[in-house]
């Protein structure tokens, strides 16, 4: 088997990690974040690294929970809460997404996973105007690459810090960041439905699945080379797949291109100009 | 003779040429202060990095009538300068370049040679490349200047070396990349690695200066070294962080070390340039 070593340098990425928060934050005029905390560990570790980046007062955290949500959830965003020391709002949203929901009585679990995950946006960009702070997103690598994540819902934030960060990697932070251990260590889920896990809903591991991404993103191998070296073939195709079906929510909406120079295409500038 | 080196790994901000030039006075203020006689800034230390379709908004070229370079030729009359910029030619091609500016004037620009364009990278697609790597005199003996993936290629330091080059400054605004489990990010290891090759092969002063801060996800990693003709580390600026790195480089240092180590003196230049002439005609 080929050699894999995902462990960071911790102390170096929480230097870069919160250095980019203050940056991107301050270059703008503006000195606050708002985080949607989910009681899960991805969440947790953008707060952490916001509150080092920005002070605890600078940084809001909001719970948004739904009537089915576990309790847990809560409880483990209130444990993260109270040892950051930040500001924090809990706005349900069972009142917002239910008259939706009993539009369509066939509506399935998916779609109200969807609509759940596109009105915390709502929620939290609506947040972010009251507290005047960028949304911070809390989407890692391995989501981002397997396109787990609900288009315009979690995956929409100002800026991502943990993005280059495998779920694996977030785990290994947290720890040196002290995120308490039931946020590190329970099962990662989008708590959108009763026992949901990443992982039965994924159908592997975030280990298994965090090599396999590695080795073939970062490291440049083949599915080929990865299969004869011992993956398994069905699940290489599996996650090639999802990388390449999921390509859109990596990206704006392309636009059709008519005139010299069109937004995307030839209209080529940071987000950082003239900052 | 000494020659004290200062180098300046600053944030820019992007796109604005009066900020960063503020800025550049400012470190120069610095420097000069701490006796510096050689200010080295990073690359396109006036105008940020990931210029794309701002390239032809922040051009300027180093006269002495330009507003921005006014500042700057003033300035290097207390103490040499290098610093980078996006360079206009006559026809309007723009290149990434440094400029040396000593006693009010300008000594020599280069223009970047090997424009990177893979990966993160797509310098190509902007710029023009630069056609010449040469070696130029100063006050403290002769220099020369590269920026970036020029180093990254052995032929133009070792071009330098040949046209009489004693002292190399290189340039940088490397964006940080290849986190690991170790001390240093993967890009940070290779450029000091061949900083001290380079020094050491070409038994030579080699010093880097490298540019800190963000531009959207990208982050610049800082870290100027000096190495001496041993390939001896004189100076280690910061990581991360805006910082003047300073280092004393006793010029005769040259002369202990190539008595002992004759590379310069032995180096077969005619062989090579047969055996390249061989290389390239064939086929």
């Amino acid at each position: 088997m080929v050699e894999i070593n995902l462990s960071i340098n911790t102390d170096l990425a929480r230097n870069i990690l919160t250095g980019f928060i203050r940056s991107e934050i301050m270059r703008i005029g503006m000195s606050r974040a708002v985080i949607g905390l989910s009681g899960g560990i991805d969440s947790a570790l953008s707060c952490a690294l916001a509150v080092e980046a920005l002070g605890a007062e600078n940084v809001l955290a909001v719970r948004m929970p739904y009537k089915a949500s576990s309790q847990d959830s809560l409880d483990h965003a209130q444990l993260l809460i109270d040892q950051l020391g930040v500001p924090s709002k809990t706005i349900e949203i069972t009142d917002m997404v239910e008259p939706l929901f009993e539009l369509d009585p066939e509506i399935s679990k998916l779609r109200k996973g969807n609509i759940m995950a596109r009105e915390r946006m709502i929620v939290i960009y609506d947040q972010s105007e009251v507290f005047k702070g960028l949304v911070v997103g809390t989407s890692n690598k391995t989501e981002i690459l397997l396109g787990y994540s609900t288009l315009f819902g979690d995956s929409a934030n100002a800026i991502n810090p943990i993005g280059d960060l495998y779920k694996t990697q977030v785990r290994q932070l947290s720890r040196a960041m002290n995120i308490p251990a039931p946020i590190v260590d329970k099962p990662p889920s989008a708590d959108l439905w009763e026992d949901q896990t990443d992982e039965k809903e994924l159908g592997f591991t975030y280990e298994d699945v965090d090599k396999l991404l590695y080795l073939l993103i970062d490291e440049r191998y083949s599915p080929q080379e990865l299969i004869e070296a011992g993956f398994d073939e069905k699940f290489v195709e599996a996650v090639t797949t999802r990388i390449r079906r999921n390509q859109f929510k990596r990206m704006l909406p392309p636009i059709a291109k008519l005139s010299n120079r069109t937004v995307g295409y030839d209209f080529l500038y940071l987000r950082d100009w003239g900052t | 003779m000494k020659l004290n080196l200062a180098l300046a790994q600053i944030a820019t901000k992007l796109g604005d040429v009066e900020a960063n030039l503020a800025k550049h006075l400012d470190y120069i203020g610095q420097a000069k202060a701490q006796n510096a006689d050689l200010l080295v800034f990073p690359e396109l230390s006036l105008t940020g990095y990931v210029l794309q379709d701002l390239v032809a908004s922040v051009a300027h070229h180093p006269t002495e009538d330009d507003r921005i370079f006014k500042h700057l030729f003033k300035a290097s009359r207390d103490l040499d300068l290098v610093v980078g910029f996006v360079d206009e030619d006559t026809r309007h091609r723009f290149y990434i370049a440094s400029a040396y500016l000593s006693g009010g004037k300008l000594i020599h620009v280069h223009h970047k040679v090997y424009l990177p364009t893979y990966g993160l990278f797509d310098e190509g697609r902007f710029f023009a490349w630069g056609d010449e790597v040469r070696a130029f005199d100063t006050r403290f003996g002769r220099m020369g200047m590269l920026i970036c993936e020029d180093f990254w290629h052995a032929s133009p330091p070792y071009l330098l070396w040949l046209d009489g080059a004693d002292i190399m400054l290189f340039s940088s605004a490397s964006p940080g990349r290849g986190l690991n489990d170790t001390e240093k990010l993967e890009s940070a290891r290779w450029v000091e690695r061949v900083n001290k090759a380079y020094a050491s092969m070409f038994t030579s002063f080699v010093a880097h200066s490298n540019r800190v801060g963000y531009e959207d996800g990208l982050h610049f990693w800082g870290g100027a070294t000096v190495f001496d003709p041993n390939g001896k580390e004189l100076a280690h600026g910061p990581y991360n962080e805006e910082a003047l790195a300073f280092a004393e480089l006793d010029l005769n240092q040259l002369r202990r070390t190539r008595s002992r180590l004759p590379l310069l003196r032995d180096e077969r230049t005619s062989l090579v340039q047969n055996e390249l002439n061989r290389i390239l005609s064939r086929g």
